[in-house]
């Protein structure tokens, strides 16, 4: 186990865990970043380039300004730091410990034969060579899913319809 | 311990924090949050069951997490979307004050 991945490690638990558990929204909105950007480390460590700044890309930069946004947006006065109840934390934790000994379960009892290979070819020219002969189809699916879904969320966010307009 | 094995064990941790904080949080945005973390906890297992595969020349765990990537970004649109037009209607992200379906 190498010093780098256990320092990112640390720094992506330590970033998940408070980002579920500050009590100020905006706390937990900065620590998802650093959550986020602990695991593109680890894609970076892993050779993993293409992935790890797409990573950066779209979680630390797009959806993490989404999230602030949104936080900036629906903020009103009692819900910066609301009482929430230690019942919810003592039945979530145990559901997610008990999936944990599940999976760390499995996992021990699995024979895994992963060797640490030599970092295969996954320059931005070969993934793209990919995308556009065998993974055409999924990639324009892809590009289908994503503009139906800025449209949808503009449309969710404008509202429905006038009442007086719709009922003409 | 095996190299896969340590990757797999970090994402099942992130899995388990984001699915606690999921279900413990009141605030929905929190929950959208955790929602996030369990994704890139399945993410950071495609990218080290492609890294430490048999066949890491076919590219499938990668081209599935970017795919999946991309999937997430539409899905955190679409539910900060509907986080919006909720607080337009209640005044509140409080999950517990959303008790009734008439709008």
């Amino acid at each position: 186990m190498s010093t780098g991945f256990i320092i990112l490690a640390l720094i992506t638990i330590a970033g998940a865990i408070g980002a579920m558990n500050c009590g100020r929204l905006v706390h937990c909105a900065l620590s998802l970043v650093a959550s986020f950007a602990g695991l593109a480390g680890i894609y970076l460590q892993l050779n993993v380039w293409f992935v790890g700044v797409a990573q950066i890309l779209v979680y630390v930069g797009a959806v993490a300004i989404l999230i602030v946004v949104a936080l900036l947006v629906t903020r009103n006065a009692e819900s910066d730091r609301q009482n929430e109840g230690s019942k919810g934390w003592i039945a979530g934790g145990s559901v997610a410990l008990l999936v944990f000994i599940l999976l760390a379960g499995a996992l021990s009892n699995t024979a895994v034969t992963g060797a640490a290979t030599l970092a295969p070819d996954s320059s931005v020219e070969t993934i793209g060579r990919r995308m556009m002969t065998l993974y055409v189809i999924p990639l324009e699916a892809l590009a289908l899913l994503l503009t139906a879904a800025l449209l949808g969320a503009v449309v969710i966010a404008l509202g429905g319809p006038k009442p007086g307009r719709a009922s003409k | 311990m095996n190299p896969l094995h340590q990757y797999l064990l970090l994402a099942a941790v992130l899995f388990c924090i984001g699915l606690a904080g999921a279900l413990a949080r009141r605030n929905a945005i929190v929950v959208l949050i955790g929602i996030e973390l369990m994704l890139n906890a399945a993410n950071l297992n495609f990218i080290a069951f492609y890294r430490f595969g048999p066949n890491p020349e076919r590219m499938e765990g990668l081209m599935f997490a970017l795919f999946s990537i991309g999937v997430a970004a539409a899905e955190a649109a679409v539910g900060l979307a509907l986080i919006i037009t909720v607080y337009r209607h209640l005044k509140s992200t409080n999950l517990e004050d959303l008790d009734r379906l008439k709008g």
